[in-house]
Protein backbone atom coordinates (compact mmCIF):
# COMPACT_ATOMS: atom_id res chain seq x y z
CA UNK A 1 0.00 0.00 0.00
CA UNK A 2 1.37 3.37 -0.94
CA UNK A 3 0.17 5.45 1.94
CA UNK A 4 1.71 8.02 4.20
CA UNK A 5 2.00 5.46 6.99
CA UNK A 6 4.62 3.54 5.05
CA UNK A 7 6.72 6.54 4.19
CA UNK A 8 6.91 7.49 7.82
CA UNK A 9 7.93 3.93 8.68
CA UNK A 10 10.95 4.32 6.41
CA UNK A 11 11.79 7.67 7.97
CA UNK A 12 11.57 6.17 11.44
CA UNK A 13 13.87 3.38 10.35
CA UNK A 14 16.58 5.73 9.09
CA UNK A 15 16.35 7.74 12.33
CA UNK A 16 17.01 4.56 14.32
CA UNK A 17 19.96 3.76 12.06
CA UNK A 18 21.35 7.31 12.36
CA UNK A 19 21.13 7.25 16.16
CA UNK A 20 22.84 3.86 16.34
CA UNK A 21 25.56 5.09 13.99
CA UNK A 22 26.15 8.25 16.02
CA UNK A 23 26.26 6.63 19.48
CA UNK A 24 29.93 5.55 19.51
CA UNK A 25 31.05 8.86 17.95
CA UNK A 26 29.33 10.92 20.63
CA UNK A 27 31.23 9.02 23.30
CA UNK A 28 28.07 8.37 25.31
CA UNK A 29 28.63 4.64 25.59
CA UNK A 30 29.97 4.10 29.11
CA UNK A 31 31.90 0.90 28.51
CA UNK A 32 32.82 -1.62 25.90
CA UNK A 33 30.34 -3.88 27.67
CA UNK A 34 27.51 -1.57 26.64
CA UNK A 35 28.91 -1.71 23.13
CA UNK A 36 28.88 -5.48 23.34
CA UNK A 37 25.21 -5.49 24.36
CA UNK A 38 24.30 -3.14 21.50
CA UNK A 39 26.19 -5.32 19.02
CA UNK A 40 24.23 -8.34 20.23
CA UNK A 41 20.93 -6.47 19.98
CA UNK A 42 21.70 -5.61 16.34
CA UNK A 43 22.88 -9.16 15.61
CA UNK A 44 19.96 -10.95 17.28
CA UNK A 45 17.52 -8.39 15.87
CA UNK A 46 18.82 -9.26 12.39
CA UNK A 47 18.60 -12.98 13.11
CA UNK A 48 15.02 -12.63 14.31
CA UNK A 49 14.18 -10.52 11.26
CA UNK A 50 15.63 -13.23 9.01
CA UNK A 51 13.40 -15.79 10.74
CA UNK A 52 10.46 -13.39 10.56
CA UNK A 53 10.41 -13.76 6.76
CA UNK A 54 9.27 -17.38 6.94
CA UNK A 55 7.96 -17.58 10.52
CA UNK A 56 6.17 -14.26 10.79
CA UNK A 57 5.22 -13.00 7.33
CA UNK A 58 4.66 -16.44 5.84
CA UNK A 59 3.40 -18.12 9.02
CA UNK A 60 5.52 -21.28 8.86
CA UNK A 61 7.09 -21.89 12.28
CA UNK A 62 10.60 -23.22 11.73
CA UNK A 63 12.78 -24.44 14.57
CA UNK A 64 15.51 -25.27 12.11
CA UNK A 65 17.10 -21.88 11.69
CA UNK A 66 20.14 -22.65 13.83
CA UNK A 67 21.14 -25.04 11.03
CA UNK A 68 21.22 -22.25 8.43
CA UNK A 69 22.84 -19.92 10.95
CA UNK A 70 25.45 -22.61 11.62
CA UNK A 71 26.18 -23.17 7.92
CA UNK A 72 26.91 -19.45 7.61
CA UNK A 73 29.20 -19.58 10.66
CA UNK A 74 31.09 -22.51 9.26
CA UNK A 75 31.34 -20.83 5.87
CA UNK A 76 33.18 -17.85 7.34
CA UNK A 77 35.22 -19.88 9.82
CA UNK A 78 36.40 -22.43 7.29
CA UNK A 79 37.44 -19.71 4.88
CA UNK A 80 39.69 -18.27 7.58
CA UNK A 81 40.79 -21.34 9.56
CA UNK A 82 40.93 -24.07 6.95
CA UNK A 83 41.76 -22.14 3.79
CA UNK A 84 43.51 -19.14 5.29
CA UNK A 85 41.87 -16.29 3.45
CA UNK A 86 39.23 -13.60 4.05
CA UNK A 87 35.89 -14.64 5.60
CA UNK A 88 33.87 -12.66 3.03
CA UNK A 89 33.72 -15.25 0.23
CA UNK A 90 33.20 -17.94 2.88
CA UNK A 91 30.20 -16.08 4.24
CA UNK A 92 28.78 -15.75 0.72
CA UNK A 93 29.26 -19.44 -0.06
CA UNK A 94 27.81 -20.34 3.34
CA UNK A 95 24.74 -18.18 2.76
CA UNK A 96 24.09 -19.65 -0.69
CA UNK A 97 24.61 -23.16 0.66
CA UNK A 98 22.23 -22.45 3.53
CA UNK A 99 19.58 -21.27 1.05
CA UNK A 100 20.11 -24.44 -0.99
CA UNK A 101 19.92 -26.69 2.05
CA UNK A 102 16.79 -24.84 3.19
CA UNK A 103 15.05 -25.50 -0.12
CA UNK A 104 16.05 -29.18 -0.20
CA UNK A 105 14.98 -29.78 3.40
CA UNK A 106 11.77 -27.78 3.37
CA UNK A 107 10.50 -29.27 0.12
CA UNK A 108 9.30 -32.42 1.89
CA UNK A 109 8.60 -30.59 5.19
CA UNK A 110 6.13 -28.21 3.51
CA UNK A 111 3.96 -31.20 2.69
CA UNK A 112 3.27 -31.12 6.43
CA UNK A 113 1.09 -28.42 7.88
CA UNK A 114 1.11 -26.41 11.10
CA UNK A 115 2.55 -28.24 14.09
CA UNK A 116 3.82 -31.13 12.02
CA UNK A 117 5.99 -28.81 9.99
CA UNK A 118 7.44 -27.38 13.22
CA UNK A 119 8.21 -30.85 14.59
CA UNK A 120 9.98 -31.87 11.39
CA UNK A 121 12.24 -28.82 11.61
CA UNK A 122 13.12 -29.78 15.21
CA UNK A 123 14.48 -33.09 13.99
CA UNK A 124 16.64 -31.39 11.37
CA UNK A 125 18.57 -29.45 14.02
CA UNK A 126 19.47 -32.65 15.85
CA UNK A 127 20.57 -34.34 12.65
CA UNK A 128 22.87 -31.49 11.65
CA UNK A 129 24.25 -31.12 15.17
CA UNK A 130 25.32 -34.78 15.26
CA UNK A 131 26.60 -34.64 11.71
CA UNK A 132 28.91 -31.71 12.40
CA UNK A 133 30.03 -33.29 15.69
CA UNK A 134 31.56 -36.25 13.90
CA UNK A 135 32.65 -34.52 10.69
CA UNK A 136 36.41 -34.03 11.02
CA UNK A 137 36.81 -31.87 7.92
CA UNK A 138 34.81 -29.10 9.66
CA UNK A 139 36.56 -29.57 12.99
CA UNK A 140 34.28 -32.13 14.62
CA UNK A 141 33.16 -31.62 18.20
CA UNK A 142 36.12 -29.33 18.97
CA UNK A 143 35.08 -26.88 16.30
CA UNK A 144 37.31 -24.31 14.62
CA UNK A 145 39.47 -21.80 16.49
CA UNK A 146 40.56 -18.68 14.63
CA UNK A 147 44.27 -18.02 14.25
CA UNK A 148 45.64 -14.52 14.89
CA UNK A 149 45.11 -12.56 11.72
CA UNK A 150 45.57 -8.95 10.79
CA UNK A 151 42.88 -6.59 12.10
CA UNK A 152 40.54 -4.78 9.77
CA UNK A 153 37.57 -5.05 7.40
CA UNK A 154 39.38 -7.41 5.05
CA UNK A 155 39.54 -10.10 7.73
CA UNK A 156 36.53 -8.72 9.61
CA UNK A 157 38.51 -9.10 12.80
CA UNK A 158 39.35 -6.66 15.59
CA UNK A 159 41.04 -7.32 18.91
CA UNK A 160 41.38 -4.14 21.00
CA UNK A 161 38.25 -2.20 20.20
CA UNK A 162 34.72 -3.31 19.37
CA UNK A 163 34.11 -0.36 17.02
CA UNK A 164 34.62 -2.46 13.91
CA UNK A 165 32.14 -5.08 15.07
CA UNK A 166 29.73 -2.38 16.12
CA UNK A 167 29.59 -0.88 12.64
CA UNK A 168 29.70 -4.34 11.11
CA UNK A 169 26.59 -5.28 13.09
CA UNK A 170 24.93 -2.03 12.08
CA UNK A 171 25.61 -2.72 8.39
CA UNK A 172 24.31 -6.28 8.85
CA UNK A 173 21.13 -4.90 10.37
CA UNK A 174 20.68 -2.30 7.64
CA UNK A 175 21.07 -5.05 5.06
CA UNK A 176 18.70 -7.59 6.64
CA UNK A 177 16.03 -5.06 7.61
CA UNK A 178 16.40 -3.32 4.26
CA UNK A 179 15.77 -6.55 2.37
CA UNK A 180 12.67 -7.24 4.46
CA UNK A 181 11.37 -3.68 4.06
CA UNK A 182 11.81 -3.96 0.30
CA UNK A 183 10.05 -7.33 0.37
CA UNK A 184 7.10 -5.87 2.31
CA UNK A 185 6.46 -3.46 -0.54
CA UNK A 186 6.70 -6.05 -3.32
CA UNK A 187 4.21 -8.57 -4.68
CA UNK A 188 6.25 -11.31 -3.01
CA UNK A 189 5.62 -9.72 0.41
CA UNK A 190 1.87 -9.65 -0.16
CA UNK A 191 1.94 -13.26 -1.34
CA UNK A 192 3.67 -14.32 1.88
CA UNK A 193 0.84 -12.81 3.92
CA UNK A 194 -1.77 -14.39 1.67
CA UNK A 195 -0.24 -17.84 2.13
CA UNK A 196 -0.19 -17.31 5.89
CA UNK A 197 -3.77 -16.08 6.05
CA UNK A 198 -5.27 -18.73 3.79
CA UNK A 199 -3.31 -21.05 1.58
CA UNK A 200 -6.43 -22.37 -0.17
CA UNK A 201 -7.67 -18.89 -0.95
CA UNK A 202 -4.26 -17.84 -2.20
CA UNK A 203 -4.19 -20.85 -4.52
CA UNK A 204 -7.63 -19.98 -5.86
CA UNK A 205 -6.23 -16.58 -6.86
CA UNK A 206 -3.34 -18.07 -8.78
CA UNK A 207 -0.67 -18.04 -6.07
CA UNK A 208 1.67 -21.02 -6.24
CA UNK A 209 1.92 -21.45 -2.48
CA UNK A 210 4.64 -24.09 -2.56
CA UNK A 211 6.91 -21.86 -4.61
CA UNK A 212 6.18 -18.87 -2.37
CA UNK A 213 7.03 -20.84 0.77
CA UNK A 214 10.22 -22.28 -0.70
CA UNK A 215 11.40 -18.84 -1.86
CA UNK A 216 10.65 -17.39 1.56
CA UNK A 217 12.56 -20.20 3.21
CA UNK A 218 15.55 -19.69 0.92
CA UNK A 219 15.63 -15.94 1.58
CA UNK A 220 15.20 -16.47 5.31
CA UNK A 221 18.00 -19.06 5.44
CA UNK A 222 20.30 -16.85 3.35
CA UNK A 223 19.88 -13.92 5.74
CA UNK A 224 20.24 -16.15 8.82
CA UNK A 225 23.49 -17.57 7.45
CA UNK A 226 24.98 -14.11 6.98
CA UNK A 227 24.18 -13.41 10.65
CA UNK A 228 25.90 -16.71 11.45
CA UNK A 229 29.06 -15.60 9.66
CA UNK A 230 29.12 -12.45 11.78
CA UNK A 231 28.65 -14.55 14.91
CA UNK A 232 31.70 -16.70 14.15
CA UNK A 233 33.82 -13.63 13.42
CA UNK A 234 32.71 -12.02 16.67
CA UNK A 235 33.47 -15.05 18.83
CA UNK A 236 36.72 -16.05 17.06
CA UNK A 237 35.50 -19.62 16.97
CA UNK A 238 32.67 -21.96 16.06
CA UNK A 239 31.62 -25.43 17.19
CA UNK A 240 28.45 -27.44 16.62
CA UNK A 241 26.78 -26.91 20.00
CA UNK A 242 27.47 -23.18 19.86
CA UNK A 243 25.55 -22.58 16.63
CA UNK A 244 23.53 -25.64 15.66
CA UNK A 245 21.42 -26.20 18.74
CA UNK A 246 17.79 -25.99 19.72
CA UNK A 247 18.76 -23.25 22.21
CA UNK A 248 19.94 -21.12 19.30
CA UNK A 249 16.88 -22.01 17.21
CA UNK A 250 14.63 -20.97 20.07
CA UNK A 251 16.22 -17.53 20.18
CA UNK A 252 15.24 -16.87 16.56
CA UNK A 253 11.68 -17.80 17.39
CA UNK A 254 11.25 -16.25 20.84
CA UNK A 255 12.70 -12.84 20.03
CA UNK A 256 10.37 -12.49 17.05
CA UNK A 257 7.30 -13.68 18.94
CA UNK A 258 8.04 -11.37 21.86
CA UNK A 259 8.52 -8.40 19.54
CA UNK A 260 5.61 -9.15 17.23
CA UNK A 261 5.27 -11.78 14.51
CA UNK A 262 5.16 -10.57 10.95
CA UNK A 263 5.92 -6.95 11.82
CA UNK A 264 8.88 -4.92 10.63
CA UNK A 265 9.80 -3.57 14.08
CA UNK A 266 9.03 -6.68 16.12
CA UNK A 267 12.42 -8.42 15.80
CA UNK A 268 14.33 -5.29 16.80
CA UNK A 269 12.03 -4.57 19.76
CA UNK A 270 12.19 -8.18 20.90
CA UNK A 271 15.98 -8.17 20.77
CA UNK A 272 16.14 -4.79 22.53
CA UNK A 273 14.18 -6.25 25.45
CA UNK A 274 15.54 -9.78 25.66
CA UNK A 275 19.24 -9.30 24.91
CA UNK A 276 20.00 -6.77 27.70
CA UNK A 277 18.07 -9.01 30.08
CA UNK A 278 20.10 -11.99 29.00
CA UNK A 279 23.44 -10.24 29.18
CA UNK A 280 22.92 -8.32 32.41
CA UNK A 281 21.32 -11.24 34.21
CA UNK A 282 24.32 -13.30 33.17
CA UNK A 283 26.69 -10.65 34.46
CA UNK A 284 24.95 -10.06 37.80
CA UNK A 285 23.38 -13.36 38.74
CA UNK A 286 25.50 -15.64 36.60
CA UNK A 287 26.92 -17.09 39.82
CA UNK A 288 23.64 -18.88 40.37
CA UNK A 289 24.52 -21.15 37.52
CA UNK A 290 23.78 -21.13 33.80
CA UNK A 291 20.31 -20.90 32.42
CA UNK A 292 18.98 -18.10 34.62
CA UNK A 293 18.66 -15.95 31.52
CA UNK A 294 16.59 -18.64 29.82
CA UNK A 295 14.28 -18.80 32.84
CA UNK A 296 13.72 -15.07 32.59
CA UNK A 297 13.20 -15.43 28.81
CA UNK A 298 10.54 -18.03 29.48
CA UNK A 299 8.76 -16.00 32.12
CA UNK A 300 8.56 -12.90 29.93
CA UNK A 301 7.32 -14.90 26.96
CA UNK A 302 4.56 -16.46 29.06
CA UNK A 303 3.52 -13.08 30.45
CA UNK A 304 3.45 -11.38 27.07
CA UNK A 305 1.62 -14.23 25.37
CA UNK A 306 -1.08 -14.23 28.05
CA UNK A 307 -1.51 -10.47 27.95
CA UNK A 308 -0.95 -9.76 24.27
CA UNK A 309 -0.27 -12.54 21.74
CA UNK A 310 0.79 -9.99 19.16
CA UNK A 311 3.85 -9.16 21.28
CA UNK A 312 5.35 -5.78 22.03
CA UNK A 313 4.09 -4.43 18.69
CA UNK A 314 0.59 -5.46 19.73
CA UNK A 315 0.92 -3.59 23.02
CA UNK A 316 2.20 -0.48 21.22
CA UNK A 317 -0.62 -0.68 18.65
CA UNK A 318 -3.19 -0.85 21.43
CA UNK A 319 -1.69 2.20 23.14
CA UNK A 320 -1.65 4.13 19.85
CA UNK A 321 -5.25 3.15 19.16
CA UNK A 322 -6.39 4.26 22.62
CA UNK A 323 -4.69 7.64 22.38
CA UNK A 324 -6.23 8.15 18.93
CA UNK A 325 -9.68 7.32 20.25
CA UNK A 326 -9.13 9.70 23.15
CA UNK A 327 -8.15 12.49 20.77
CA UNK A 328 -11.23 11.90 18.62
CA UNK A 329 -13.33 11.84 21.79
CA UNK A 330 -12.05 15.28 22.77
CA UNK A 331 -13.48 16.93 19.66
CA UNK B 1 -15.90 -24.68 -29.32
CA UNK B 2 -17.20 -23.83 -25.89
CA UNK B 3 -14.94 -22.00 -23.42
CA UNK B 4 -15.33 -24.66 -20.74
CA UNK B 5 -16.15 -28.25 -21.62
CA UNK B 6 -17.01 -30.77 -18.94
CA UNK B 7 -16.94 -34.31 -20.25
CA UNK B 8 -18.30 -37.28 -18.29
CA UNK B 9 -16.79 -36.11 -15.02
CA UNK B 10 -17.09 -38.65 -12.22
CA UNK B 11 -15.88 -38.00 -8.71
CA UNK B 12 -15.84 -40.80 -6.15
CA UNK B 13 -15.07 -40.56 -2.46
CA UNK B 14 -14.69 -44.19 -1.47
CA UNK B 15 -18.00 -45.74 -2.41
CA UNK B 16 -19.80 -42.39 -2.56
CA UNK B 17 -20.42 -41.04 -6.07
CA UNK B 18 -20.46 -37.27 -5.65
CA UNK B 19 -20.57 -36.71 -9.42
CA UNK B 20 -21.46 -39.27 -12.08
CA UNK B 21 -20.80 -38.73 -15.79
CA UNK B 22 -21.58 -35.03 -15.72
CA UNK B 23 -21.27 -33.41 -19.14
CA UNK B 24 -22.05 -29.85 -20.19
CA UNK B 25 -20.56 -26.81 -21.94
CA UNK B 26 -20.06 -23.21 -20.95
CA UNK B 27 -20.37 -20.90 -23.95
CA UNK B 28 -18.20 -17.79 -23.89
CA UNK B 29 -20.05 -14.73 -22.60
CA UNK B 30 -22.97 -16.62 -21.09
CA UNK B 31 -24.34 -17.03 -17.59
CA UNK B 32 -24.87 -20.66 -16.66
CA UNK B 33 -26.74 -21.55 -13.50
CA UNK B 34 -25.87 -24.76 -11.69
CA UNK B 35 -28.73 -25.79 -9.41
CA UNK B 36 -29.95 -28.79 -7.48
CA UNK B 37 -30.86 -29.88 -3.96
CA UNK B 38 -28.34 -29.99 -1.12
CA UNK B 39 -25.84 -32.79 -1.60
CA UNK B 40 -26.42 -32.91 -5.38
CA UNK B 41 -22.66 -32.50 -5.99
CA UNK B 42 -22.55 -28.88 -7.11
CA UNK B 43 -19.65 -27.84 -4.92
CA UNK B 44 -17.78 -31.07 -5.70
CA UNK B 45 -18.08 -30.29 -9.39
CA UNK B 46 -16.78 -26.78 -8.66
CA UNK B 47 -13.82 -28.24 -6.84
CA UNK B 48 -13.08 -30.52 -9.79
CA UNK B 49 -13.20 -27.66 -12.29
CA UNK B 50 -11.11 -25.30 -10.18
CA UNK B 51 -8.41 -27.87 -9.49
CA UNK B 52 -9.02 -28.66 -5.82
CA UNK B 53 -10.00 -32.22 -6.71
CA UNK B 54 -8.82 -34.35 -9.59
CA UNK B 55 -11.86 -36.18 -10.98
CA UNK B 56 -11.85 -39.99 -10.70
CA UNK B 57 -12.61 -40.10 -14.41
CA UNK B 58 -13.68 -37.78 -17.19
CA UNK B 59 -12.08 -34.67 -18.69
CA UNK B 60 -12.35 -30.93 -18.31
CA UNK B 61 -11.19 -28.58 -21.06
CA UNK B 62 -10.67 -24.85 -20.75
CA UNK B 63 -10.38 -23.06 -24.06
CA UNK B 64 -9.48 -26.40 -25.65
CA UNK B 65 -6.74 -27.16 -23.11
CA UNK B 66 -7.02 -30.20 -20.88
CA UNK B 67 -7.06 -28.92 -17.28
CA UNK B 68 -8.32 -32.12 -15.64
CA UNK B 69 -5.25 -32.61 -13.49
CA UNK B 70 -3.97 -29.03 -13.33
CA UNK B 71 -3.48 -27.46 -9.91
CA UNK B 72 -5.73 -24.71 -8.56
CA UNK B 73 -3.18 -21.94 -9.10
CA UNK B 74 -2.50 -23.01 -12.70
CA UNK B 75 -6.20 -22.94 -13.51
CA UNK B 76 -6.54 -19.51 -11.94
CA UNK B 77 -3.62 -18.33 -14.06
CA UNK B 78 -5.33 -19.62 -17.21
CA UNK B 79 -8.35 -17.53 -16.28
CA UNK B 80 -10.91 -19.65 -14.45
CA UNK B 81 -11.35 -18.30 -10.93
CA UNK B 82 -13.80 -19.34 -8.21
CA UNK B 83 -15.25 -18.03 -4.99
CA UNK B 84 -16.02 -20.16 -1.97
CA UNK B 85 -19.42 -21.06 -0.57
CA UNK B 86 -18.01 -20.66 2.93
CA UNK B 87 -16.24 -17.31 2.66
CA UNK B 88 -12.46 -17.39 3.07
CA UNK B 89 -11.30 -13.84 3.72
CA UNK B 90 -7.60 -13.27 4.43
CA UNK B 91 -8.64 -12.00 7.84
CA UNK B 92 -5.66 -9.99 9.01
CA UNK B 93 -5.31 -8.22 5.67
CA UNK B 94 -7.29 -5.17 4.62
CA UNK B 95 -9.98 -5.27 1.92
CA UNK B 96 -7.55 -3.57 -0.45
CA UNK B 97 -4.73 -6.03 0.29
CA UNK B 98 -7.11 -8.97 -0.16
CA UNK B 99 -8.10 -7.67 -3.57
CA UNK B 100 -4.48 -6.88 -4.45
CA UNK B 101 -3.63 -10.58 -4.12
CA UNK B 102 -6.07 -11.19 -6.96
CA UNK B 103 -4.77 -8.30 -9.04
CA UNK B 104 -1.15 -9.45 -8.65
CA UNK B 105 -1.95 -12.42 -10.86
CA UNK B 106 -1.67 -10.19 -13.95
CA UNK B 107 0.99 -7.70 -12.84
CA UNK B 108 3.76 -7.55 -10.28
CA UNK B 109 3.67 -3.75 -10.24
CA UNK B 110 2.06 -2.63 -6.97
CA UNK B 111 0.73 0.60 -8.40
CA UNK B 112 -0.96 -1.01 -11.39
CA UNK B 113 -2.34 -3.78 -9.21
CA UNK B 114 -3.73 -1.21 -6.75
CA UNK B 115 -5.59 0.53 -9.57
CA UNK B 116 -7.18 -2.71 -10.77
CA UNK B 117 -8.02 -3.67 -7.17
CA UNK B 118 -9.69 -0.31 -6.48
CA UNK B 119 -11.84 -0.64 -9.60
CA UNK B 120 -13.03 -4.07 -8.51
CA UNK B 121 -13.65 -2.86 -4.96
CA UNK B 122 -15.80 -0.05 -6.34
CA UNK B 123 -17.67 -2.42 -8.63
CA UNK B 124 -18.53 -4.52 -5.59
CA UNK B 125 -19.50 -1.47 -3.49
CA UNK B 126 -16.83 -1.93 -0.88
CA UNK B 127 -15.06 1.41 -1.28
CA UNK B 128 -15.93 2.53 2.24
CA UNK B 129 -14.29 -0.57 3.68
CA UNK B 130 -11.00 -0.33 1.74
CA UNK B 131 -8.74 -0.15 4.78
CA UNK B 132 -10.81 -2.31 7.11
CA UNK B 133 -9.46 -5.74 8.03
CA UNK B 134 -11.33 -8.41 6.10
CA UNK B 135 -12.06 -10.37 9.29
CA UNK B 136 -14.22 -7.51 10.61
CA UNK B 137 -16.65 -7.36 7.65
CA UNK B 138 -20.26 -8.54 7.76
CA UNK B 139 -21.19 -11.70 5.89
CA UNK B 140 -22.64 -9.74 2.97
CA UNK B 141 -19.50 -7.68 2.67
CA UNK B 142 -17.32 -10.77 2.89
CA UNK B 143 -19.26 -12.31 -0.01
CA UNK B 144 -18.72 -9.18 -2.05
CA UNK B 145 -15.03 -9.23 -1.14
CA UNK B 146 -14.82 -12.78 -2.51
CA UNK B 147 -16.21 -11.44 -5.79
CA UNK B 148 -13.97 -8.37 -5.86
CA UNK B 149 -10.92 -10.51 -5.26
CA UNK B 150 -11.85 -12.99 -7.98
CA UNK B 151 -12.67 -10.16 -10.41
CA UNK B 152 -9.30 -8.55 -9.76
CA UNK B 153 -7.59 -11.56 -11.35
CA UNK B 154 -9.28 -10.48 -14.60
CA UNK B 155 -10.71 -13.93 -15.24
CA UNK B 156 -12.34 -15.29 -18.39
CA UNK B 157 -14.61 -17.51 -16.33
CA UNK B 158 -15.88 -16.53 -12.92
CA UNK B 159 -17.34 -19.34 -10.85
CA UNK B 160 -19.56 -18.20 -8.00
CA UNK B 161 -20.43 -20.74 -5.33
CA UNK B 162 -23.62 -19.49 -3.64
CA UNK B 163 -22.48 -15.90 -3.68
CA UNK B 164 -25.96 -14.77 -2.59
CA UNK B 165 -26.75 -17.21 0.22
CA UNK B 166 -27.45 -15.45 3.49
CA UNK B 167 -27.86 -12.02 1.93
CA UNK B 168 -30.82 -9.67 2.47
CA UNK B 169 -33.18 -9.19 -0.47
CA UNK B 170 -31.70 -5.76 -1.20
CA UNK B 171 -28.23 -7.27 -1.26
CA UNK B 172 -29.44 -10.05 -3.56
CA UNK B 173 -30.80 -7.49 -6.02
CA UNK B 174 -27.46 -5.65 -5.97
CA UNK B 175 -25.63 -8.92 -6.57
CA UNK B 176 -27.84 -9.76 -9.54
CA UNK B 177 -27.05 -6.38 -11.08
CA UNK B 178 -23.37 -6.96 -10.41
CA UNK B 179 -23.45 -10.38 -12.08
CA UNK B 180 -25.12 -8.87 -15.14
CA UNK B 181 -22.53 -6.13 -15.37
CA UNK B 182 -19.75 -8.72 -15.07
CA UNK B 183 -21.28 -10.63 -17.97
CA UNK B 184 -21.48 -7.40 -19.97
CA UNK B 185 -17.72 -7.05 -19.58
CA UNK B 186 -17.43 -10.31 -21.51
CA UNK B 187 -16.74 -12.57 -18.55
CA UNK B 188 -18.39 -15.98 -18.61
CA UNK B 189 -20.14 -17.00 -15.40
CA UNK B 190 -20.90 -20.33 -13.79
CA UNK B 191 -23.19 -19.70 -10.85
CA UNK B 192 -24.22 -22.16 -8.17
CA UNK B 193 -27.33 -20.76 -6.55
CA UNK B 194 -30.30 -21.75 -4.42
CA UNK B 195 -32.16 -18.47 -4.82
CA UNK B 196 -34.17 -19.21 -7.98
CA UNK B 197 -35.67 -15.73 -8.20
CA UNK B 198 -32.13 -14.43 -8.56
CA UNK B 199 -30.64 -16.88 -11.01
CA UNK B 200 -33.56 -17.81 -13.28
CA UNK B 201 -34.11 -14.37 -14.84
CA UNK B 202 -30.45 -13.84 -15.75
CA UNK B 203 -29.23 -17.31 -16.70
CA UNK B 204 -28.81 -18.18 -20.37
CA UNK B 205 -28.74 -21.83 -19.47
CA UNK B 206 -29.42 -23.89 -16.36
CA UNK B 207 -27.86 -27.23 -15.48
CA UNK B 208 -29.63 -29.29 -12.82
CA UNK B 209 -27.80 -31.85 -10.70
CA UNK B 210 -29.44 -34.41 -8.44
CA UNK B 211 -27.66 -37.20 -6.59
CA UNK B 212 -24.47 -36.39 -8.49
CA UNK B 213 -26.04 -36.77 -11.94
CA UNK B 214 -27.17 -34.20 -14.45
CA UNK B 215 -30.94 -34.54 -14.75
CA UNK B 216 -31.68 -31.56 -16.99
CA UNK B 217 -30.01 -28.85 -19.03
CA UNK B 218 -31.56 -26.01 -20.96
CA UNK B 219 -32.86 -22.45 -20.93
CA UNK B 220 -34.62 -21.46 -17.66
CA UNK B 221 -38.02 -21.48 -19.37
CA UNK B 222 -37.73 -25.16 -20.19
CA UNK B 223 -36.23 -26.07 -16.85
CA UNK B 224 -39.16 -24.74 -14.84
CA UNK B 225 -41.47 -26.97 -16.84
CA UNK B 226 -39.28 -30.04 -16.59
CA UNK B 227 -41.10 -32.79 -14.69
CA UNK B 228 -37.93 -34.37 -13.34
CA UNK B 229 -36.62 -31.09 -11.99
CA UNK B 230 -39.96 -30.32 -10.37
CA UNK B 231 -40.01 -33.69 -8.60
CA UNK B 232 -36.37 -33.61 -7.61
CA UNK B 233 -35.96 -30.05 -6.58
CA UNK B 234 -38.65 -27.38 -6.97
CA UNK B 235 -41.80 -29.18 -5.82
CA UNK B 236 -45.18 -28.46 -7.50
CA UNK B 237 -46.08 -25.39 -5.51
CA UNK B 238 -42.79 -23.63 -6.05
CA UNK B 239 -42.69 -24.43 -9.76
CA UNK B 240 -46.08 -22.79 -10.14
CA UNK B 241 -44.97 -19.70 -8.25
CA UNK B 242 -41.83 -19.49 -10.34
CA UNK B 243 -43.82 -19.69 -13.58
CA UNK B 244 -46.18 -16.97 -12.45
CA UNK B 245 -43.30 -14.75 -11.39
CA UNK B 246 -41.72 -15.30 -14.76
CA UNK B 247 -44.84 -14.46 -16.73
CA UNK B 248 -45.60 -11.26 -14.88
Amino acid sequence: MLTRKHISKDVKWWIVVAVLAALPLMGVLPSSYTEHVLILIMLYGSMAQAWNVIGGYCGQTSFGHSVFFGIGSYGAAMAVVTFGFSPWPGAMVGALLAAGVAVVLSGPCFKLKGHYFAIATFAIVEIFNRLFMVWDWVGGALGLDYPLVEEGWMNFMWYDSKKGYYYGALILMIFVFGVVRKMEKMRFGYYLLAVREGQETAESLGVNSTRVKLSAMALSAFLAAICGAFYAQYNFRVDPSMVMSLDMSMKFVLITILGGLGTFWGPLLGAAVLIPLQEYSRAFIGGMGGGVDLMIFGLIIVLVMVKQPRGIMGILDDIAMKSREKKEGDH
Amino acid sequence: MALLEIREVTMKFGSLMANRDVTFDLEEGSIVGLIGPNGAGKTTLFNCISGYYTPSSGKIFFDGKDITSSSANEIAKLGAVRTFQVVHPLKEMSVLDNTLIGAFLRTSNVKEASEVAMECIKACHLEEMVHRKAGTLTIGQKKRLEMARALATQPRILMLDEAMAGLTSTEVRASVELIKSIRDQGITLLVVEHIMEAIMPIADKVVVLDGGEKIAEGPPKEIINDEMVITAYFGEKFAKRLKEAKLS
